[in-house]
């Protein structure tokens, strides 16, 4: 190797952007070029070999379509059902299994992961099983148990919602709680020895101690709960063996994306659809992220 | 540092080797004077089908051999990949099946796709002409069809001699409902079903009125007498009691095979193409079911429509289109195409000459002849003047989904009224395609 090369790689001024090089390719590769030219599309039409302007068009389409603001809806509403479930429950999850009265930690840690190492469409199918309308199926079974006529789960908005949630908890609840458990870690023992010292009870560590110093953990949870209860989409797929279902019920944002891109050939109506998608995402995102005070300075997550 | 080098020795051998690889790829014809061809479908029985042609074909034109090189992907994945290539100008296949639903999709601006109208010329006399048209733009035919999908009545003979009841003897659906108050009396079984997730039915209904979804231009048109009339009636059944929307939302469904199959239903209006579907899921009820003309809504109206199908279309960037079209057009719509059509996939031919040929369709060992109390041909030939067409055209993938999603379960299952929820869909259809 000559000299000069190895002067390169050992210099400190230049040798940091050898190093960031393969990331910034990528990201300017695979990412700031798309989002660039879905901005173009989203205001074209385009068939193979005829791309033609259409100004705002597309989005003028998009406003008065109802259909996407059914999955506007469908989306927000899975988001928000999302959160209210998928925060509290993993949290508190994650404080019982940290203690030190529970015995087997290992076996329930254990248990509650397993599910998130499970591909969503396996899943998902099995979910659907579950959810059959026929009176053989599991949950029209334990309905009989107690005596109630068979549902068609998969049909109706409150009980399809019902099957959509529960194969999102099932699945989420394992993920949120090892992110509360790295929280949890990270807040120091003197803390609650401290709190022992003055004579505070269980609940009274975890409204004062665990709560507040949770907060990085919940921010960050939170943070990505948003975007990936805006993009969920497999689910619903899997769940309704396909982008169709009754009602549209189960048609996300991401769904009418596909939708329109994919299964109907409209590329530059599908990109607007996705570029309003990112809007709603990163105004929720940063909104949030601005009340938790994430931009204040000195009061970062570590 | 030697053992350095010769690993980068190594690494560069390989990748040269997949150049080399990849080069070879684009020979298309060897040294013996075979073509090859890159064919795409989503259907496994397809490629069995493609593969005992060009064994014929070879045999038969031992100067113009052929290879096809077949790749099976499930359904919306390949339509995927097909879309994506064509919008991108590379990657196509030479051939491929393109699915009736999608198959607008591809006639959007100028179709990627080969005129085949002439490769076709040859056998369009024998073939069910609404099968043909199609697959068609502008006049000019660019996909070949598998099957006539002609939509049949399946009945349930046990139940229907169980009530009594003769089904040859039911000629309209006012006829059809009366025994089907009946059968519902006599054995407390439901008459029939209707579909409420997809349009099969319904266009079998609308097709036998002469009916379509959209009107000559292709424009979409849902607010006609034929639509009210077709799901007036299958509303009017479902509150007589005598049918009930199809578990699983849809007959062509897991749910809904194990209802037929477990003997709660009487009769299904369907394409014939289901008969497959009989044969593989349903065996209980084997030796049970016949196949006969649907009823008609009014006197001297037909009674089928050709619903459902396969194009195969050979795409622009192909080389030796003119070999590929003719192989095309000869492997579906030929007497020995349509032969084995029939015997491998168990369809409904295109081609009208095989459906008068004995040897086809008196076959003994053919398990779908041996699956039905009545001879599916017998049928055909009956109702061959009276397949009518429903149009796949660019607006009917939008279309459908209004049906498939909020139409039909509203007005079947939430008493929705029928007019107004045409009006409305027909008003929102017409914005989505502005």
């Amino acid at each position: 190797m000559s000299s000069r090369f190895k002067s390169f790689l050992y210099s400190q001024d230049k040798a940091p952007y050898v190093f960031i090089c393969p990331f910034v390719l990528l990201f300017v590769i695979f990412f700031v070029y798309p989002i660039i030219s879905t901005v173009i599309m989203s205001f074209e039409e385009i068939l193979p070999g005829q791309v033609e302007f259409l100004g705002l068009k597309n989005y003028e389409k998009l406003f008065s379509d109802r259909s996407f603001w059914i999955a506007i809806r469908n989306s927000v509403v899975y988001m928000v059902l999302t959160l209210i479930l998928l925060i509290p429950i993993p949290m508190v999850l994650a404080c019982i299994l940290d203690s030190k009265l529970v015995i087997g930690k290992g076996f329930f840690r254990g248990v509650f992961f397993v599910p998130v190492l499970t591909s969503v469409v396996v899943a998902g199918t099995i979910f659907r099983l579950m959810f059959g309308e026929l009176p053989g199926s599991l949950m029209n079974r334990v309905l009989a148990f107690f005596g109630h006529e068979p549902i068609k789960w998969l049909f109706s908005y409150g009980t399809g919602y019902t099957a959509l949630l529960l194969l999102a908890v099932w699945r989420w609840t394992g993920m949120n709680i090892v992110y509360f458990f790295a929280g949890l870690n990270n807040i120091p023992t003197e803390l609650y020895e401290a709190a022992d010292i003055d004579g505070a009870k269980g609940l009274q560590k975890f409204r004062f101690i665990t709560l507040p110093l949770l907060k990085p953990s919940r921010t960050y949870v939170i943070t990505i709960s948003v975007f990936a209860g805006l993009r969920m989409f497999t689910e619903s797929y899997m769940l309704w063996s396909g982008n169709n279902s009754p009602h549209e019920i189960g048609l996300t944002i991401i769904g009418y994306l596909y939708r329109q891109g994919i299964e109907q050939n409209e590329m530059g109506y599908a990109s607007a659809v996705g570029l309003v998608l990112l809007v709603l995402a990163m105004i929720l995102n940063l909104s949030q992220l601005k009340v938790s005070g994430f931009f204040k300075k000195g009061d970062s997550i570590e | 540092m030697k053992r350095g080098r010769l690993f980068l020795v190594g690494l560069l051998m390989i990748v040269a080797m997949g150049f080399a690889y990849a080069g070879g790829a684009d020979e298309t014809t060897a040294a013996d004077g075979t073509t090859s061809f890159e064919l795409w479908t989503y259907v496994e029985a397809h490629s069995n089908f493609y593969k005992e042609m060009e064994n014929i074909w070879n045999e038969e034109n031992p100067d113009r051999k052929i290879s096809l090189n077949i790749t099976v992907l499930p359904n919306a994945d390949m339509h995927n990949k097909l879309q994506m290539s064509l919008q991108s100008g590379y990657g196509a296949p030479d051939i491929c099946d393109v699915h009736v639903n999608s198959f607008p999709n591809f006639m959007k601006g100028v179709p990627q796709f080969e005129d085949m109208t002439e490769a076709i010329a040859p056998y369009a006399a024998d073939c069910v002409p609404s099968r043909l048209e199609l697959y068609s733009k502008d006049g000019i035919n660019y996909g070949v069809p598998f099957h006539v999908g002609a939509c049949v009545m399946f009945y349930n003979t046990e139940i229907l001699e169980e009530a009594d009841i003769d089904y040859t003897t039911i000629d309209t659906w006012d006829e059809f409902i009366e025994a089907g108050l009946i059968v519902k009396e006599k054995t407390g079984k439901y008459m029939t079903t209707a579909e409420g997730t997809r349009v099969n039915m319904l266009s079998a209904f609308l097709g036998e009125q002469g009916g379509d979804f959209v009107d000559e231009n292709g424009v979409p048109n849902i607010v006609t007498e034929e639509m009210y009339n077709a799901l007036e009636m299958e509303k009017r059944m479902i509150d007589l009691g005598i049918s009930r929307v199809s578990p699983g939302g849809k007959p062509d469904s897991e749910e809904c095979y194990g209802w037929i199959n477990s003997g709660e239903v009487a009769s299904l209006a369907f394409p014939l193409w289901f008969m497959s579907r009989f044969v593989d899921y349903m065996p209980d009820v084997a030796g049970k079911i016949a196949i006969a003309p649907m009823p008609r809504f009014e006197e001297g109206q037909d009674r089928s429509a050709g619903v459902g199908g396969t194009a195969t279309v050979v795409i622009n960037t192909a080389h030796d289109k003119d070999l590929a079209k003719e192989f095309v057009a000869w492997a579906k719509l030929s007497v020995e195409g349509g032969t084995k059509i029939w015997e491998i996939l168990g369809f409904d031919p295109v081609n009208t000459k095989v459906w008068d040929d004995p040897a086809v369709t008196n076959d003994p060992d053919n398990k779908y002849l041996q699956y039905f109390v009545t001879n599916p041909f017998d049928t055909l030939r009956e109702i061959r003047d009276e397949v009518n067409i429903i149009r796949s055209v660019e607006a009917t993938p939008t279309i459908s989904n209004y049906f498939n999603n909020q139409i039909l379960l509203d007005v079947f299952e939430n008493d929705a009224d029928i007019m107004t929820t045409l009006e409305n869909a027909q008003e929102e259809i017409m914005n989505q395609l502005s």
